[in-house]
């Protein structure tokens, strides 16, 4: 799935306009606990959070996350936004709660990361 | 694998606690280490997750502490030695979901009790000591294939 | 939907207060921030969660919530079922990862 279908499944903004919006996400990981992203293999996968700090971001690279969604409106602060650019991970912020975000995207046929 | 390295490689990275936004700046050194030199992207993966794991205990729980590396051409040592309260019971502290981290850190998306297990999972050899009042050392050796 | 409907569709297990399986259903909550629940979970919702620390018993409690589902094939703590027994808190476990358990009980609410 696209990062551009994903964005307009969750009515997301992205948040730095200078990512390709044509980078395909292969699964889905939704957590607030960053040692769970951790847990699970996830090169190339979503993640889906409620948390907007740096460490997130790192976290992300380290797990191979491909892009992340922040649910609930959520917008990260410009250190945050820096750093996201810098480790080439494209942002988006959606209205929707982590329960509706993952609902619609595993509707939508988006499955969930592997958990080996 | 043919790696690119003539002779062991060692470094340290100091890491202070409290410290949230620059968490994590360690691992990533060292998962670029890594990377310039060959290593294979899973072993990289494990690495990396072992030692942002320990980096983010001394963050959370120490005062300070320093981060270890030794790459030979066989493996990767990694040693992370805190100055911080200590684990009074290793055991516990190895069991999955089992945590003494404050509810700010919870909130901080830290805290779930996965740490150690995490760790172990990606390491062929774990070791953790600690003294109560302080300090803890783990090491771990990740070897390559 | 009643939670008993939730635990049969989705083989979920019971690990406190069965009696909670009656509860009806309002919606669901996913999240591992306790704050995060406190101020956004509706009464009568099932909250996904991968925390099974002992204070999501009084999180559930306080917002009248039908039940929690330890997600991602954790286990709750001894203490943490003991509290949720006298509180009457009804606390499932799922292997599934809060991504997909979430996506399958959205269709099923639907």
């Amino acid at each position: 799935m696209t990062l551009k279908k994903i964005a307009e499944i969750l009515d997301a903004t992205i948040i730095s306009d200078s990512d390709d919006l044509n980078v395909q996400i292969l699964n889905a990981c939704s957590a607030d606990m960053m040692s769970a992203v951790l847990y699970y293999h996830t090169p190339n996968s979503l993640l889906i959070t409620g948390l907007t700090q740096p460490h997130v971001i790192r976290t992300a690279e380290i797990a191979g996350i491909k892009t992340i969604v922040f649910v609930l409106n959520k917008k990260p602060d410009a250190l945050t936004i820096d750093l996201a650019k810098q480790k080439k991970i494209p942002l988006l912020s959606t209205p929707c709660c982590m329960y509706t975000a993952s609902g619609r995207l595993f509707s939508a046929g988006l499955p969930g990361c592997l958990t080996k | 694998m043919a790696l690119n390295i003539t002779e062991n490689i060692d470094g340290i990275f100091q890491l202070i606690g409290g410290n949230f936004s620059t968490a994590g700046e360690a691992s990533t050194q060292l998962k670029h280490k890594l990377a310039e030199i060959g290593v294979d992207e899973e072993i990289i993966r494990r690495a990396t997750i072992a030692t942002f794991e320990a980096e983010m205990n001394v963050i959370i729980y120490a005062a300070a502490g320093w981060l270890h590396y030794y790459i030979t051409p066989g493996s990767i040592k990694i040693r992370i030695e805190d100055m911080g309260p200590g684990i009074e019971n290793i055991e516990l502290a190895m069991q999955e979901g089992y945590s003494t981290a404050p509810e700010w850190v919870r909130e901080m998306g830290w805290g779930a009790g996965m740490g150690l297990p995490n760790m172990k999972k990606n390491s062929d050899t774990f070791t953790v000591d600690s003294v109560v009042g302080e300090g803890t050392t783990v090491e771990m050796v990740i070897n390559f294939p | 939907m009643k939670v008993k409907d939730l635990v049969d569709q989705l083989s979920l297990d019971v690990r406190s207060f069965k009696d909670g399986l009656g509860n009806d259903i309002t919606g669901a909550y996913v999240s591992d921030l306790l704050s995060d629940v406190m101020g956004n979970s509706k009464k009568g919702n099932v909250w996904l969660t991968l925390q099974t620390h002992l204070n999501i018993v009084a999180v559930a409690s306080m917002k009248d919530l039908s039940a929690i589902i330890i997600v991602g094939g954790r286990q709750a703590q001894e203490e943490t079922i003991k509290k949720a027994e006298q509180e009457k808190v009804t606390i499932l476990t799922t292997a599934l990862p809060s991504f997909e358990a979430s996506g399958r009980i959205y269709q099923l609410l639907k």
